[in-house]
Parts: structure tokens; sequence; C-alpha cells
């Protein structure tokens, strides 16, 4: 029976020759990663366990991104505790300060992960890696925990929707639009248990930071992943950068999905997702004036080079509106040091807005941008639901940097058209 | 067999407002379960008692991975969650650590706001004594029942090691 991409990956793993949607399935894992939140859960209950050994310590992923630099004692503590784990067991790819970044735009720089690759993270946006070929998914503790030791994890074998996209995007259109635009179509909850398949000629113009973004907000369509063919995009993103053998895999032409949806990207306009859910989406055209506290351009959906490169090409030589506070995030300290050679960071802080350090934080309401009542910000980011950048009655807008760098200087949602 | 009173919620409740994220500092399942579902229900862990019952619409659970989204509300007393949908990671999450879950559409449309319920996790029958329904939900798949029998995925692993 001919199977999708996912399913001959999941096979793949499993040890089959055939899988098919709904079969339960035992698969090896390539890498599995864990956080600064997930990771504690996962320590605590794996000496509760009285487990003694981690299954490949090359294969393990540690990275202390979302409360770091520590906001305060209890997230110093959290650390600690993953810390002091990570050399017990002399885990390779533990990152911390100084070395990290947010794990979703850290793990593809770093070359850990890569085509073929079946790989969990305690962190719903690990679907991110599906931008490359691998099977990705994001888990929960108790999963870390048993995979830090067996190096497996059960799964159902999704079932697919497949999203043919065509045509080259417009201008000031980018990855973040096609994803809200597919979530505004299909709901919070359109993709529910299975997988998204991306497929179509259009591919070809989206850059592999576009498709990192896509792949990314799959599972706020309530996706178990999303993924991507490879091409040679793919392929020279991962050039001189991904340590294992790369394995490409594609769906068979007969595959069966569960819906198909062609998306004309020549016909998207830049999109802006309303509080309080990411599907609750309208087109720039429709937003009306929306005054705006904070700006927040950065996150593992939306804080890489090209995103900063959009955003300062914008606002370079102009000035953030009076009474916003603009952040931005570069994602690592690779994508740090590139944006202030490039001279992004300057532009940035010329114009009033402030550059940290590379952390997730505001992003979930963690430090670094927290909103007070009553107020309002356009983020990068991947989640608007009540309370997550901070009080419960605060507002989160998401969208591209295109639209919060030109919201940065007239202070309410606009499109770069409007400067 | 639990019994307990009816919280009531309607679709995408997210792990967000389970726990916000400003508590996510701690792993301490009991202060976790002060703050559960504050930011929907401010009177929720002021009035939830051990074997009372959350019933809600669609995608319960969607959001984050965090796990102590199922610990937090296992740990304020709730005895089963039954839901029309649940977001696959938070699905997942209760499974491994042994929150009772139940999928049952209908179950869920007719239980109110506080009726008084009781589940049968053993046979998956929910019977709402206030109205006197009965309702039938499906039995997890063999090897989802292990996991649960043996008291949460890590139980299963030390017994296999």
């Amino acid at each position: 029976m001919a199977m999708t991409m996912t399913q001959k990956i999941l096979a793949a793993h499993a040890g089959l020759d055939q899988v098919e949607s709904g079969q339960l399935i035992t698969a090896k894992l390539d890498l599995v990663l864990g956080n600064d939140v997930t990771s504690p859960v996962a320590v605590k209950e794996f000496e509760k366990a009285k487990l003694d050994k981690v299954f490949d310590k090359s294969r393990v992923a540690l990275v202390m991104d979302h409360f770091t630099p520590n906001k305060d004692i209890k997230a110093a503590e959290q650390c600690k505790c993953v810390r002091t784990f990570a050399r017990t067991f002399d885990i390779d790819n533990y990152f911390d300060v100084g070395t990290m970044g947010v794990e979703h735009a850290l793990l593809p720089e770093q070359g850990l992960v890569g085509p073929g690759d079946c790989i969990i993270g305690a962190d719903s946006h690990t679907c991110t890696y599906g931008a490359l070929g691998a099977f990705a998914t994001g888990v929960g503790s108790t999963d870390l925990a048993a995979a830090l030791y067996s190096g497996q994890a059960w799964f159902k074998v999704p079932s697919a929707i497949k999203f043919v996209l065509k045509n080259k995007p417009a201008k000031y259109v980018c990855g973040k639009d096609v994803i809200l635009h597919i979530i505004g179509l299909i709901g919070v909850d359109g993709a529910l248990y299975k997988s998204m398949e991306f497929a179509g000629e259009g591919l070809k113009y989206l850059s592999i930071d576009d498709r990192f973004t896509i792949a990314n907000m799959a599972i706020e369509a309530g996706a178990k992943n999303g993924i991507f063919p490879v091409d040679d995009i793919t392929r020279k993103y991962i050039k001189n950068r991904f340590k294992r053998e790369p394995v490409e895999y594609s769906a068979d032409e007969d595959a069966v999905y569960e819906q198909t949806f062609e998306i004309d990207m020549s016909a998207l306009k830049p999109t802006v997702a309303f509080p309080h859910l990411p599907s609750n989406t309208r087109t720039i055209d429709n937003c009306g004036e929306i005054v705006l506290d904070q700006i927040v351009i950065g996150s593992c959906t939306n804080g890489r080079l090209s995103d900063l490169k959009i955003a300062a090409e914008i606002m370079k030589g102009k000035k953030v509106a009076k009474g916003l506070r603009v952040i931005v995030i570069p994602a690592t300290n690779e994508i740090y040091m590139e944006a202030m050679e490039k001279g992004y960071l300057k532009i940035f802080m010329e114009s009033g807005a402030i550059v940290s350090t590379p952390t997730c934080g505001p992003c979930l309401g963690g430090h670094m941008g927290i909103l007070a009542e009553g107020e309002r910000a356009i983020a990068t980011t991947n989640r608007n639901f009540v309370g997550r950048m901070g009080h419960p009655k605060s507002e989160v807008y998401l969208a591209s940097p295109y639209i919060a760098a030109a919201s940065a200087i007239t202070g309410k949602i606009s499109s770069p058209e409007n400067l | 067999m639990t019994n307990g009173k009816v919280f009531k919620y309607g679709d995408n409740v997210d792990t967000d407002v389970i726990i916000p994220a400003r508590y996510l500092n701690t792993t301490l399942a009991s202060e976790l379960a002060s703050h559960c579902m504050e930011d929907i229900d401010k009177d929720f862990a002021s009035s939830v008692s051990e074997g009372d019952i959350i019933v809600a619409e669609n995608n319960f659970g969607c959001g984050s991975s965090r796990e102590h989204a199922p610990i937090a509300i296992k740990a304020s007393g709730i005895a089963c969650v039954i839901a029309n949908t649940f977001a696959r990671i938070f699905y997942r999450n209760s499974i491994n650590i042994g929150l009772p879950i139940l999928e049952c559409p209908e179950a869920v449309k007719e239980i109110n706001a506080g009726d008084n319920v009781s589940v049968d996790l053993k046979t998956g029958v929910i019977t709402n004594h206030t109205s006197g329904k009965v309702y039938k939900t499906h039995p997890f798949p063999e090897s989802i029942q292990e996991i649960i029998q043996s008291g949460g995925l890590l139980n299963k692993l030390k017994k296999a090691k």
C-alpha cells in the first residue's frame, strides 16, 4: 500500500516495510530534545524510575532557552538540575548561556537534525525540523525521560493532509503568511493527530527559513508533524552543517491523503492572527486601526537571520513610534553575530528598538517583555492564547517580520506599504 | 470508580490557561495545582475537590507540550477529563502520567456544570447522577492500556528493564 512521506520515515524507524494510519508502532529515534522547562520534570521522573543510563549521549540535545539567562531563583534551580544531569551522563549537546539559542533555530544550525530523521522533543514546536524532510514531533516530559533511556518512542501512525503550494508569493508575503492563512482555513484543530505534508511547484519560492516557519506552526493546527520534501534548497542548507548522513524520503505518488488543499501563494496577502487563537486570522487590509504597546521580533518561528534582515530593511533610517517598546531577539548567537556584522543590530538600536540575548522569553510570557493588563503586542511568535505574553487581559497579534517592523514605525498594525 | 462534580469548559482550552508559563519555574505538583485554570476560571483551584471531573468540548489541551498541564489537573484532584477531542501532546502526556481522559461527545453535549458524574475507567461507562443518563466510551487500544495498567510509561519501561 502506498505511504505518505511521514509514514515512510516512521516505517523505516520501526523496522517495518509497511505501516498504515492508525497502526501503533515503536520507532527508533535519531535525536531526543529537551529544554529548561520540560527537562527538569523528565530528570525527576528518570531518577524516580531509577534509570541509570542514557541511550546515546551524542543523540540527546538539552537546550536552556525558555527562562535563560535565568529570570529568577526557581528558573536557575531548574537549569541547575538539567546541567547536573548533562554532566552526569556526559551529554555532548548541552547548550547553556554562551552556546544556547532558541532550540528550534539552534538544532538545525548546529547540524543536529536533518533529512530522514525521526525526532522527538519535549517542546511542541519540535515539528519545525519537518522543514528539512525529517519526522519531528513534540511530546511531554515523561516521553522525554523514557526516550533518554530507551532511544525509542511509541507512535500512532498518522494520516495526512496535503497542501499543494502554487506560484510565487507576492511582495511582503512570506512563510508566516502561508501558515497563518492555512491555520485560518482549517482551524486550530484542523489537522489534529495528522501530518501536514507540503508539496507543489511553489516550494521553490520558499527559502529554508520560510519552511522552518511553516513547519514550526503545524502544531497550531493540531498536527502531529509538518513535513517538506527534500530538494536543492534543503541540500544546500545542510551541506557542511548536518553531522550525519541524510536520507531522502518522498511520498508515494499514489499515497492517500484525507484532504488536499491547493494554496495559490500569489493570491495571499500579509496575514495577522487576532487574539486569542492563531486561527483567528485577517488579511492586513481588514485589520482596522489596532494601536500597539509592544513589538516582539524573534522566537523559534521568526527569529532567524532572514527575519531580522526583513525587519532591518524596513526600519533602516526610521524611528520607532513614540511610546512603543520594540524588542528584537536574534534566535541564536550565530544569528546575533551575523546580524551584527551585517549592521542590522545597529539599525534596530538607532531606530529606538532594543536587542536581547537569545531566549524564548516573551513568546511564552516568561520574561524579557511581559505585557500589563490591557496592553497589546504584535509579535512574530506562534501563539496568542489568553495570557500568553503576560496579563490575562493583554492581547497578542501574530504576524510576519514585515508587518511587525512596519508596525514598529507607525505604532499600529501596518503594512510596509503604509510607510 | 470516581464520583464528583463537573467543571465545564468550551473549545480549545489551551495549556497556557491550564497552567500559565509564569508558573513553569517549578515542577512541584501542588504548587502547579494551586494555579490550575486560573486565567479562565479563577475559582477553580479553590473550589475543586478530590474526584471532580472536567468536561470540555473540542481540542482540550492544545498548545505547548508542557506536562505541567496534566500534572496540575491531576494534582488538583480531578479524577477524569471528558472531552469531544484532545490535542495530541496533551493526550499522550495524560496517558503517560496516568491522568484518565475520555473522548465522549454525547456526554459532553448533555452534561452540565455542577452535575454529579461518576466514571468507571475499567469499562469506560460515564454516569450522570443528576440527569440519570449513562454513556459508554471506547476502551483504549491494548498497548495504551498496558501503559495505563503499569501506572505510566516509566513504570512500564522499568518492568521491561
